[in-house]
């Protein structure tokens, strides 16, 4: 098992436009291509956000590797969905294809194709982001963000901290498991023999101690949390303060600019 | 009171069992001198690192007080204050350091004091070039070796400009070379910074580098004083399972043959003059 090539929340650091841009701004940017992408209904639209994405990429230095890589893990709700769409939706003409109890019509293969698109767009444009920020950085931008729902009472400085903690003990706990395996397995454990339900018993000998030690490092952070004056949000201050800047305006006014072009071209109605 | 930055009065404390509590500090009583360096040594279980947790309110007593520079720790407003005055290093660097940045775990601290953004800046770059870790602010704390992931979770405590910081074993889980590092970090803050240390060890020779030693054993001080008077206890502190260095041990072993050596040899050096002086 390669526990490390976990790409969930990696950063590649940089220095390019995309990595400098403040983090609220690339966060609600991403929330208005993801918008974009329910709005687009037609090939022109796909085809607008899609270029969109690849100079974005292009502009970010991390590689079109680094993005088709974290795709891996979700290809397979990619296919499973393109099926599903291909067999289960009814057109209105006559089928393409058919066969058993199956009819597939031009609707099918045209909404396989774009369900696709929009899942693979989606994943790739939340990846670029998390590539290009780091996930402190991340955590400020949500907080920050969050900041009115504080009023209604919502824990944001909380869950805030609740998530850059964790993520501060991801690799901690990666390199953790990986010691507790080899401990497991130098005393005869196999972790990659058998069938399923062999595999997951043996987890247990794993999850066990890994569970026991996590709590523990949480008991032992807690206090030292204490130690460090931690008393909840209040009164606290950053030392990283964030600033919008002209390119974080230019980066939204597109933001934008790419929603009311994908609901222009919807009007064109091609495809 | 004379410069005590922490006193402790007849200190007590127990941890509640089943029937009879079990008694973990039993009556300790202890001034540490602002500015000075303390060695707590004693062996699992002699309460020193119980005794750690009481000197910055984490624990509070059973019985007796303890007072931060004037402050009684039990008294709950001055909560922050004593914190800030008294910071604190545990055994395991892992488990202290919160953010995933060197710099930003540095500045955890004054954050929470609500310090301005300026001045945590100023703050932070001071106590990561006091500990040799600036050229590491932006480094991921979990790339480092321990003793450096050590000597950041010490520049997070430092950021705050406490008058004291007590460390609870830091070196525990150090190799040899981390364990290096950590104790000259330490040894520096002291000597150059001025700062209280109250280093919790249980390992001779850094005991050995205090300008004051107090030996705990079942909740109780048995010894107090300069390394050099202390060590040569060797049968009380043989007799709470502590060993002495290997020179002052050695010089006893002579001593108890009926030889006329002195005892307190600290370092090789020491231990070799006094040889040769026996020889010649």
């Amino acid at each position: 098992m390669a526990l490390k090539d976990i790409t969930l929340g990696q950063y590649f650091p940089g220095t390019t436009i995309l990595h400098r841009l403040d983090p609220r701004a690339k966060l609600l940017l991403t929330v208005l291509y993801i918008v974009a992408l329910f709005l687009a209904k037609n090939a022109l639209g796909y085809a607008l956000l899609a270029a969109a994405l690849v100079a974005a990429i292009l502009i970010s230095k991390v590689g079109f590797k680094a993005v088709f890589r974290g795709m891996k893990p979700v290809f397979f709700i990619v296919i499973f969905t393109a099926i599903l769409n291909l067999l289960y939706t009814a057109g209105a003409g006559e089928p393409l294809l058919s066969f058993w109890i199956f009819r597939i019509y031009w609707e099918g293969v045209r909404s396989a194709i774009f369900m696709v698109l929009r899942i693979m767009l989606l994943i790739s444009c939340t990846f670029l982001l998390t590539y290009t920020t780091s996930p402190i950085l991340l955590t400020d931008a949500l907080e920050n963000l969050m900041g009115p729902l504080k009023k209604i009472k919502v824990p944001v400085h909380e869950l805030a901290m609740m998530m850059s903690i964790a993520l501060r003990f991801i690799p901690t706990l990666i390199e953790e498991t990986d010691k507790i395996m080899s401990a497991q397995k130098a005393r005869g454990a196999s972790f990659d023999s058998g069938n399923l339900i062999q595999r997951a018993r043996a987890l247990v000998p794993l999850l066990v101690p890994l569970f026991i030690s996590a709590f523990r490092r949480a008991d032992e952070l807690a206090v030292a949390m204490e130690c460090r004056c931690y008393h909840g949000g209040e009164g606290r201050t950053r030392m990283r303060q964030l600033k919008y800047a002209g390119a974080d305006y230019t980066a939204l006014v597109i933001g934008f600019t790419l929603c009311g072009g994908v609901a222009a071209l919807n009007l064109l109605g091609v495809f | 009171m004379t410069n005590a930055i922490i006193k402790t009065e007849n200190l007590h404390f127990s941890y509640p069992a089943e029937g009879t509590p079990k008694v973990v500090l039993d009556g300790v009583d202890l001034e540490i001198q602002a500015g000075s360096f303390v060695a707590v040594l004693g062996h699992n279980g002699s309460g020193k690192s119980t005794l750690a947790k009481h000197l910055n309110a984490i624990l509070l007593p059973s019985g007796g007080k303890v007072y931060v520079s004037g402050m009684d720790t039990a008294d709950e407003s001055k909560l922050l204050d004593i914190r800030r005055t008294v910071g604190m290093v545990f055994q395991n660097p892992d488990n202290q350091i919160v953010a995933n940045v060197v710099e930003e775990d540095c500045a955890f601290g004054p954050e929470n004091l609500g310090v301005p953004p300026a001045e945590i800046r100023a703050r932070v770059d001071e106590a990561l070039k006091a500990v040799g870790m600036y050229d590491y602010r932006e480094h991921a704390p979990h790339l480092l070796s321990g003793g450096q992931k050590q000597r950041v979770a010490i520049a997070g405590i430092l950021a705050m400009r406490p008058r004291c910081v007590v460390l609870d074993e830091p070196t525990a889980m150090l190799d040899p070379i981390g364990r290096r590092e950590v104790l000259g970090t330490i040894k520096q803050l002291n000597e150059a910074g001025g700062v209280t240390v109250v280093l919790i060890t249980h390992h001779m020779d850094e005991a050995a580098q205090a300008g004051r030693l107090v030996v705990m054993a079942h909740g109780k001080v048995i010894a107090d004083g300069a390394p050099r008077e202390v060590f040569q206890q060797v049968e009380a502190l043989r007799a709470v399972g502590l060993t002495v260095p290997e020179t002052v041990s050695l010089l006893w072993e002579l001593r108890q043959e009926g030889l006329d050596v002195p005892l307190d040899a600290l370092s090789d050096e020491e231990c070799a003059q006094a040889l040769f002086r026996l020889l010649s």
